[in-house]
């Protein structure tokens, strides 16, 4: 078996007061996209820190290529953090050619604009960018050096829709350039469209991962249905099938769904706004913590 | 509304009381601005005349003409030296107690005239040996001192609070995840400032030198080495400061606290000699100190790099000594 690109041990990191890690080991495949999954507060973004050389561990151990982090990993990881200031007064050019001068092999600056889709904006002031665009800058920069491994560290938050749909579209071609990803993110969609294996993080502890689908699976043989509350009849909580509120909607949650549904119709439930679908990762995280994912 | 400021004041004033390297330095800071005005401007009204003396220090304190009012007695050692400061009028006589009184009067200056006047009348035999010379001008002993402190300011507080802005923005983390080391980082800020001065300086010292119509004694090239000596010094000291902190008022008081006593101690408005010798001593300490001293015997007495030869070793090495230590205490991060 081929050694994996980064193998995380036993990772502890204790500040004054609080445990932020609590023993985390987990190792990621070369090529794979490997989403971190958790709430605020989980330990996601205390773990890639450590994961990406910019924090000591307490205890632990994180390995590139079967060895200690060293100037050979500074030289292939590139990395977008949740926040990062840039320099005053540089354009877009500017920015990605003082992180290019930064290390010895990579892509071309002009490569680079073009890949994240910066052409037109190369002579504006990196301070004048929207949260969209500047993000894209961010990945441009973590892209200066070609690494063999990308950190993203929850590089969709505070944007919107449709700048977000573009960020995702811009990491899925990456990722088709077979570049390994590590991906932090409380959107479980962003982890579903992007991630080939995950981890899911609360308290600073992994509580599962694997493959999205294969975790979803093991954990829910069920099929959810939704009712909206008001037309969800009291007499039909008598029925005897597994009935969760969930905010303004009833959820069923059954084996059988056409036992289920011929059940509801006999008792006059309307079922014009019905939805049925298969449980998702936010359905799989509630199920482990108790919890909503983005509280 | 008052509940809102109120509630915000309050938490400033805690933020403000829990920091206390902040706290510390703010109460510290006027208490040395005052101490250091005392120094300089408080004691007893300043004597009239200055005296340089050769001699023995027990002789001095007998001698009749010594202990006139209004005229001070500064203890010179070197004949040559002393010799250079009378043709520059900065002392107004020399007189030397070795065995019969001898004195040298510089016959261009009034003040010679009358303080020879005093000599004479309390030791009518003393041999006299004229000398001649111009006042050197305020405004051309100060000039260096404005250089200086323009430098000063430039270094301390153009390197320190850029760093710190980085730090604090987040910037500095995000170049610690690139294959950039604490030690390029500090030389390219250094590099940076330092090539700011040099061209601010240059067009300084022309621009000003040519308003004053001032003509260096000495070489340009030595002076220049001497500037570039006196920056990098002052740059890695600011860089030794912003270092390590992430506070804007610690670092703006660490800053203050270095710069207040180097702009009254260092010379750059009056000459410390006749001040108390452990003031001089603390002078010694700053590398304002050393550049004002070199430059000066370059520009007003033409010295050489064999005169100016310590102030520039003393200069290389707290560079060597701030910038190492800068190094190892760097911080990438808010702790």
């Amino acid at each position: 078996m081929s050694t994996p690109l980064l193998e995380v041990r036993d990772l502890v990191k204790q500040y004054a007061a609080t445990t932020a890690v609590a023993g985390v080991t987990f190792s990621v495949p070369e090529g794979i996209c490997f989403g971190l999954l958790g709430p605020n507060g989980a330990g996601k973004t205390t773990t890639v820190e450590i994961m990406e050389g910019i924090l000591p561990p307490t205890s632990g151990e994180v390995r590139y290529r079967g060895a200690p982090l060293d100037a050979r990993f500074r030289e292939e990881a590139g990395i977008l953090f949740q926040k990062t200031a840039l320099q005053d007064h540089l354009t877009v050019r500017h920015c990605i050619a003082l992180f290019r001068g930064l290390y010895a092999h990579g892509l071309e600056v002009d490569e680079v604009i073009r890949i994240c889709a910066l052409e037109a904006l190369v002579d504006r002031d990196a301070r004048k960018l929207s949260g969209g665009q500047h993000q894209r800058l961010l990945l441009a920069i973590a892209l200066v050096n070609d690494p063999a491994v990308l950190f993203l560290d929850e590089p969709t938050t505070g944007l919107d829709p449709q700048a977000r749909r573009n960020f995702w579209e811009l990491v899925a071609s990456i990722k088709a350039r077979r570049k390994t990803i590590i991906l932090t993110t409380h959107y479980m969609e962003e982890a579903e469209l992007l991630c080939d294996e995950i981890a899911i993080m609360d308290r600073g502890r992994i509580l599962t991962q694997g493959a999205p689908g294969a975790l979803l699976r093991a954990h829910f043989a069920e099929v959810l249905l939704e009712l909206p509350r008001p037309e969800f009849p009291e007499a039909a909580r008598q029925l005897p099938l597994k009935i969760f509120d969930g905010g303004d909607k009833v959820e069923i949650t059954t084996h059988d769904l056409e036992a289920t549904l011929r059940t509801l119709l006999t008792a006059h439930v309307p079922l014009t706004n019905l939805r049925i679908r298969p449980p998702n990762l936010e359905d799989l995280f509630l199920e482990l913590t108790g919890k909503e994912l983005r509280p | 509304m008052m509940r809102r400021l109120f509630a915000v004041f309050h938490a400033r004033n805690l933020e403000f009381v829990r920091d206390r390297g902040t706290l510390i330095f703010t109460l510290l800071l006027p208490i040395m601005i005052v101490i250091g005005m005392g120094f300089v401007f408080g004691g007893p009204p300043r004597p009239l005349f200055k005296v340089g003396v050769l001699g023995d220090p027990a002789e001095r304190q007998a001698h009749p003409f010594l202990i006139e009012r209004y005229l001070q007695s500064v203890p010179l050692e070197d004949q040559q030296a002393a010799l250079g400061k009378l043709t520059h009028q900065q002392i107004d006589l020399l007189v030397d107690l070795h065995g019969p009184t001898r004195y040298w009067v510089n016959t261009d200056s009034p003040k010679g005239y009358v303080v020879e006047r005093l000599l004479r009348a309390a030791e009518p035999a003393a041999q006299r040996e004229p000398v001649t010379g111009a006042a050197i001008r305020y405004i051309d002993w100060l000039f260096p001192g404005i250089l200086g402190m323009n430098m000063m300011f430039s270094c301390l507080f153009g390197v320190g609070y850029v760093v710190l802005r980085y730090r604090k923005s987040g910037f500095l983390k995000r170049l610690h995840a690139t294959p950039l080391s604490a030690f390029e980082f500090l030389g390219a800020q250094v590099l940076s400032r330092l090539t700011l001065i040099v061209v601010v300086t240059s067009i300084l010292y022309l621009g000003i030198g040519s308003i004053i119509h001032f003509h260096s004694a000495g070489s340009s090239a030595l002076l220049a080495l001497l500037a570039l000596l006196g920056a990098l010094s002052m740059i890695a000291l600011g860089l030794t400061i912003a270092a390590r902190f992430s506070s804007d008022e610690l670092v703006g008081g660490l800053l203050n606290i270095l710069t207040w006593p180097m702009m009254l101690l260092s010379g750059i408005w009056y000459s410390l000699e006749g001040s108390p010798r452990w003031v001089q001593w603390v002078a010694d300490v700053f590398p304002l100190t050393h550049l004002l001293d070199g430059a000066r015997a370059v520009m007003l007495d033409g010295a050489g790099i064999r005169q100016i030869a310590p102030d520039l070793l003393y200069l290389a090495a707290t560079t060597l000594v701030f910038l190492t230590f800068g190094a190892w205490s760097f911080r990438w991060r808010i702790d």
